[in-house]
């Protein structure tokens, strides 16, 4: 079922600190912003190779990395920026990677899909491009160092046929590991209806799983998976609706997406009288972006 | 006591690297028929990966991300096409892209006449990859020098070995002639039939050198050999995959290209590898190793068929 509210937690919001509400904000907002800046510097051809622009999907990395910490070996989607940014990479390494500058934080060579970065305690493992190929790695991964990971995946992905061997050798080996479908219905262009009858988190409860399915709400996101990870010592898996608002390369949209789970956590907010906070929170990100997509710097730093 | 064989050789360095190094071997059927041909010993540090081979290398290079420099078991060849998407897309290019290693030692292994899909040598697909090492060793020498050289990089190691020269006890010496009528070069278990190939035509009066292959990439030749290659008039190179974009011709194209001079190549024919006899198209054995010499020395270069 593709609604907003979808298995969501009505109380959750309620429940969580404004804190920690806030800093969720702060994650969303600044992904938000980063990309809006990605936007604008494809558009002017500043940025030339291809992007997988985070857009809409922002909660999922925002809530989790909020309720985990940065702790764990983390292995990313294709459509990872958000993630890359929740976990605290730095802003000038994504975007001097996109440029495919030297600075970047693969030296421009990985570009958008394939985002990595291992510093100040952050390891965060790309993608190659070949879909779903990152869930045999992190649990390989986490076997070998039995350290908590996270594994991010789109519903495309998830209907590899590698993945089930995967998540059966975690289950066998019971390892720590949280395996997040961030699911946008499209695989490219083609919904999930036209490609399969079954639901993934009912394949997940049959391996034994404790199995989420749920709309991108942060606040629930937040909730669950602090109350999962007390009561398992294997993995979790979430499949957590959301929209993708533009293509799945590019900048350019088909106006398909459901709902802006963005503008719904500002409304939220903004309910709970947080307004004054997000304004501060705005403009301190707005400031870091302004120098971060600064033009003239732009230009100088791809004239070198 | 005679020499330990390549076998003995395999399996002690696997149980230096799991009891003492906190390594992995990671395969399917890795602990049951045969434990790999005698190659695996029984201890700790062996996991089964009974799925499909995407997910299975997926999981061995996860364990490589990590520093365990896992050995990966592939018990035939041909399985590398299944395994290949996760060496060849992520371990072997995730150092260049992130300055993120993961050392994996893929023993990948060839055999011989049973049928279309075990038979093969692939070992030329990871030669065309960046992001490999591959090498071919038959001895127990060359296997020590191949898991050092592993151990002192980071790079993914495809070690090609063929079931044919586990038993092999010996260390292979290159035979160098100064002007001979033909320099064989030679890959893999080919060589112990190379070597046969020129003891035979050294009885005939055929001068002849040989010389052993085993680093495939990166290729190098001593300059010692180079002179050797220099001075014969002929040179083949010999290997135990399909000849047709194989590795014997890439070899022949790099020693062509330092003596700038023609050389000949012998590998399997372009025909699917069939199971039952008279169609199994094995690598070449001494006879045909002769046979493409004795057709070279008489000018005839053109037919596969000799």
């Amino acid at each position: 079922m593709r609604l907003s509210n979808f298995g969501v937690l009505e109380e959750a919001i309620n429940n969580i600190d404004n804190t920690i509400k806030l800093n969720i904000y702060k994650k969303m907002y600044r992904s938000r912003k980063f990309e809006e800046g990605v936007i604008e510097s494809v558009e002017c051809k500043q940025i030339k190779s291809a992007v997988y622009l985070s857009i809409g999907q922002e909660s999922i990395a925002a809530a989790i990395i909020e309720a985990l910490g940065n702790k764990h070996y983390v292995f990313t989607q294709h459509r990872c920026h958000s993630t890359f940014l929740s976990l605290g990479g730095n802003i000038l390494k994504i975007r001097d990677e996109l440029l495919g500058l030297p600075t970047g934080s693969s030296n421009g060579k990985g570009g958008s899909n394939c985002l990595q970065i291992h510093e100040n305690g952050i390891n965060m493992f790309g993608h190659h491009g070949f879909i779903g190929e990152n869930l045999p790695q992190a649990v390989g991964a986490c076997f070998g160092s039995n350290k908590p990971t996270l594994c991010f995946l789109g519903d495309g992905a998830i209907e590899e046929d590698y993945i089930y061997p995967s998540i059966g050798f975690a289950v066998t080996h019971k390892l720590p590991i949280i395996i997040i479908c961030e699911d946008n219905d499209l695989s490219i262009l083609t919904k999930t209806e036209d490609r399969r009858s079954w639901d993934v988190s009912e394949v997940m409860k049959s391996f034994g799983i404790p199995s989420v399915n749920m709309a991108d709400d942060p606040w629930s996101i937040y909730e669950k998976i602090s109350g999962l990870f007390a009561n398992t010592d294997g993995p979790i898996f979430l499949n957590i609706k959301t929209c993708r608002i533009k293509w799945h390369a590019g900048i350019g949209a088909d106006k398909m997406h459901e709902w802006d789970r963005f503008s719904i956590v500002k409304e939220e907010l903004l309910s709970l009288g947080l307004g004054s906070q997000l304004t501060v929170i705005e403009e301190e990100v707005n400031k870091e972006m302004d120098i971060v997509w600064d033009k003239k710097t732009l230009q100088q730093l791809l004239k070198k | 006591m005679g020499q330990k064989n390549l076998a003995t050789t395999i399996k002690e360095i696997t149980r230096n690297h799991l009891e003492n190094c906190n390594g992995l071997l990671l395969g399917q059927s890795i602990s049951a028929v045969g434990w790999v041909n005698n190659t695996v010993p029984d201890c700790k540090g062996i996991v089964e990966l009974p799925m499909t081979d995407v997910a299975g290398a997926g999981i061995a290079v996860g364990t490589a991300i990590v520093g365990r420099r896992p050995i990966f078991v592939i018990r035939f060849q041909d399985f590398l096409i299944l395994n290949g998407s996760q060496l060849i897309f992520y371990a072997a290019k995730v150092k260049e892209l992130h300055n993120q290693p993961a050392p994996i030692f893929i023993r990948a292994i060839g055999t011989e006449g049973i049928g279309p899909c075990h038979s093969g040598n692939l070992h030329n697909i990871f030669m065309h990859f960046p992001g490999f090492n591959v090498f071919a060793p038959i001895t127990s020498k060359e296997y020590e020098q191949t898991w050092d050289a592993f151990m002192n990089d980071n790079k993914p190691m495809m070690c090609s070995e063929h079931r044919d020269t586990f038993t092999n006890c010996e260390e292979i010496e290159d035979i160098l002639v100064e002007d001979a009528e033909i320099t064989v070069c030679a890959i893999s278990v080919t060589r112990l039939e190379a070597q046969q190939a020129v003891k035979t035509l050294h009885g005939e009066n055929v001068k002849c050198s040989f010389v052993n292959i085993f680093k495939l990439k990166p290729f190098s030749l001593k300059e010692e050999i180079v002179d050797i290659i220099k001075s014969s008039k002929h040179i083949l190179v010999v290997d135990t995959g399909h000849e047709i974009s194989g590795a014997a011709q890439a070899i022949a194209y790099e020693i062509g290209k330092k003596i700038n001079k023609f050389v000949h190549i012998l590998g399997v024919e372009d025909k699917t590898k069939c199971i039952c006899e008279p169609y199994q198209n094995r690598y070449p054995d001494s006879e045909k190793i002769i046979t493409k010499i004795n057709n070279i020395i008489k000018g005839d270069y053109t037919c596969q068929k000799e």
